[in-house]
């Protein structure tokens, strides 16, 4: 897992609920099996025009949303398919914390995965920030520090938030979580024995 | 005696599964059945090898070619409409055949969709946590077990340690009540419930549906029900197992047999939640008055009844829904206050995890039967697995399918997503799928959801109809 302890930069607002994974990476560029390469076709629907040109109505076209690292959106972001290559491409681009109301449950966690930290904020807070990076024509820097787990707005105003206790340690640790499993080999061990002699069927 | 507080199906089956309790939020829980396809497995695989590890319990883990293989008649082993398509099948089947998983290629009779071949084939059971990197697992909740989908890295983590974190959702049941009128299906119901409480609605929780109109669903019609309820972003959907789920699973290939099969269902029925156990949520969607429902727009949440009209967005309940009805009536070119039935389509596409079982076809033939697809209409059906296929040929369903004008392909996902073929590009498509989302089913493809029935009369009509009037 990808350590992040703090992020601060560009916020993008993309305020639009249900926006979902075909949207984030469309199944057509989910080819391959590597770890990455997918950062290129993020978007792709909205980056693109037909001619494969980039969109200049497209927030992530325009400077300097296109350096952003932290994004700002709207309810359930990251619903529907349990893609792993929307948090890579995501990644790939450059973003390091999403900010929104809600998230689709399996992208929530794939977020963690791949070094972005899903912060929930309510949708009042997270379009006071749009409102203020807007004012600034984009400028004005935000910062999520997972540590601390707040998120600082360009006013200087502090925004608190929960997160998971286990993934958020495993974020900033950059643990690999297979092998915090692993250590628990015996535990697992004694459960699989107990719990065989019960369910056979299910071995 | 000791007096239990009364629970849920869900409160049990996570509670058997619990291996230790990490931080205050997730817990480590025994997973039962890992069940990968060639898109997403293929990376999970990989992953698990480049770390230098192998997987810790094979016979638990289940490998099949569904995704994105052809669904061509006379297809080869790595044909695929996809460019990267062979490298992740041939990925899937040599770590297969190098790990020993139980693998179910692409020409094997048992093929099919996971999520049709799990329940067909009774890898999945009753009380058992079963976890695929893919969203449409909560399908298999259908035969009463706690299945949900998962990202590559956790199916990796699967494959590592048979075990997966989870944090403990919060519970929803959702009642539905009375009786399903002829020619209404699991389909309406499930779309019905989405429009009710939103694409968003399942936040968070894990759904038990319940009421008498799902006791009176045969398994395939639960499978449907349950297969939708990551579109309303609920990962976990579920009924839980009674006597048709009992006598469903009966002799499948990996069913628990002999002495083994009494064990396993005197422990299923005392699965199913207790009288008095409490939800955080209760939603009930009455079925009595329910009609065939179609969407509209471009969320599964954009849905109305048949006999009904697209939506005014400027008529919507507040700003955000008026945003959302405006974009996506942008999308699908559509007008305010044009009636459903009556909207001309280009395609009819019967086929994917959602509604391409043995009944569905069933459903559609009957409707089909000694009619002819529109002219010019591209009409395709892709059985959801190759069993169903066989089946479906033994009683002649694919005859009266062939004779209406279909396509009659081999089993794989098909056309649901999009993946390499452009058939679909720019054209309306009535659908059995389960997405509507944006170019979906291809660039510029305005997809809308429905029934079986529903599409098999919107071939004949040329544009969406009500098979109540043609059956």
């Amino acid at each position: 897992m990808e350590s992040l302890r703090k992020v601060t930069g560009i916020a993008a607002p993309m305020l639009r609920i249900n926006i979902d994974t075909d949207q984030i990476i469309p199944a057509l560029f989910l080819g391959g099996t590597d770890a990455k390469g997918y950062g290129a076709n993020l978007f792709h629907g909205s980056r693109f025009l037909a001619d494969g040109k980039p969109n200049p109505e497209f927030i992530l076209n325009q400077p300097p949303y296109d350096r952003a690292q932290i994004l700002l959106a709207d309810r359930n972001f990251g619903c529907g398919s349990s893609r792993e290559r929307a948090p890579k491409a995501l990644r790939e681009f450059g973003f390091r914390a999403i900010l929104a109301p809600s998230f689709g449950g399996i992208f929530f966690g794939n977020c963690y995965r791949n070094g972005i930290i899903p912060v929930e904020l309510p949708i009042e807070i997270v379009r006071s920030i749009a409102a203020e990076v807007d004012g600034s024509g984009g400028t004005a820097q935000v910062s999520v520090d997972v540590e601390a787990q707040v998120v600082v707005a360009p006013s200087g105003a502090r925004y608190p938030f929960a997160a998971p206790t286990t993934l958020r340690q495993m974020l900033m640790e950059g643990m690999d979580e297979i092998a915090l499993t692993l250590a628990r080999g015996d535990e697992i061990s004694r459960f699989r024995e107990a719990d065989q002699a019960r369910r056979p069927w299910a071995y | 005696m000791s007096a239990l507080p009364p629970r849920t199906f869900f409160d049990k089956v996570w509670a058997d599964h619990v291996i230790a309790r990490l931080g205050d939020d997730a817990e480590l829980l025994q997973i039962d059945r890992l069940v990968l396809h060639e898109l997403s497995g293929s990376q999970a695989v990989r992953a698990l090898a480049e770390a230098g590890r192998t997987p810790v319990s094979r016979g638990q883990v289940f490998t099949v070619i569904e995704h994105l293989i052809s669904t061509e008649p006379g297809r080869g082993p790595t044909d695929s409409v996809s460019k990267s398509g062979p490298i992740m099948i041939e990925t899937t089947r040599k770590a297969s055949r190098d790990w020993g998983f139980h693998f179910i290629d692409y020409d094997d009779p048992r093929q099919g969709i996971a999520h049709v071949i799990a329940p067909e084939l009774g890898i999945a059971f009753p009380g058992a946590t079963l976890v695929c990197c893919d969203s449409h697992t909560s399908t298999v909740g259908g035969v009463g077990a706690l299945t949900w989908g998962i990202g590559a890295s956790e199916a990796e983590h699967v494959l590592a340690t048979q075990t997966l974190s989870q944090a403990k959702p919060r519970t929803m049941r959702v009642n539905f009540t009375g009786r399903l009128a002829p020619g209404v299906y699991a389909k309406d119901m499930i779309l019905a419930l989405i429009g009710r409480i939103g694409a968003q609605g399942g936040i968070g929780y894990a759904t038990e549906y319940a009421g008498s109109a799902v006791s009176a669903l045969p398994i395939e019609g639960r499978l449907t029900l349950c297969n939708m309820s990551i579109e309303f972003s609920c990962k976990y959907g579920f009924v839980p197992p009674d006597e048709t789920t009992i006598e469903y699973l009966k002799g499948r290939e990996f069913s628990p047999k002999g002495a083994d099969w009494d064990r396993a269902v005197a422990y299923w029925r005392t699965l199913p939640t207790d009288p008095g156990a409490a939800f955080d949520r209760e939603v009930t969607v009455d079925c009595d008055a329910l009609e065939p429902q179609v969407t509209w727009g471009i969320s599964p949440q954009q849905v109305a009844p048949i006999g009904s009209s697209v939506p005014d967005p400027s008529q919507a309940a507040d700003s955000e829904a008026r945003q959302l009805a405006t974009r996506a009536l942008e999308y699908m070119c559509l007008a305010p206050g044009t009636p459903l039935k009556g909207i001309p389509i280009d395609v009819a596409y019967i086929g994917s995890c959602t509604n391409a079982r043995l009944s569905d076809l069933r459903a559609a033939a009957e409707v089909l039967r000694g009619r002819k697809v529109k002219a010019g209409i591209q009409a395709v059906c892709v059985p959801g697995s190759t069993p169903v296929k066989r089946a479906a040929e033994a009683e002649g369903l694919d005859r009266i399918f062939k004779d209406a004008g279909f396509e009659w392909h081999e089993s794989a996902c098909g056309f649901c997503g999009h993946i390499g073929s452009d058939r679909f590009a720019d054209l309306r498509v009535v659908s059995t799928t389960n997405r509507n989302f944006e170019g979906r089913q291809g660039p510029k493809t305005r997809t809308h959801l429905a029934s079986p029935a529903t599409v098999a009369a919107s071939a004949i009509a040329g544009c969406i109809a009500d098979a109540r009037g043609i059956a």
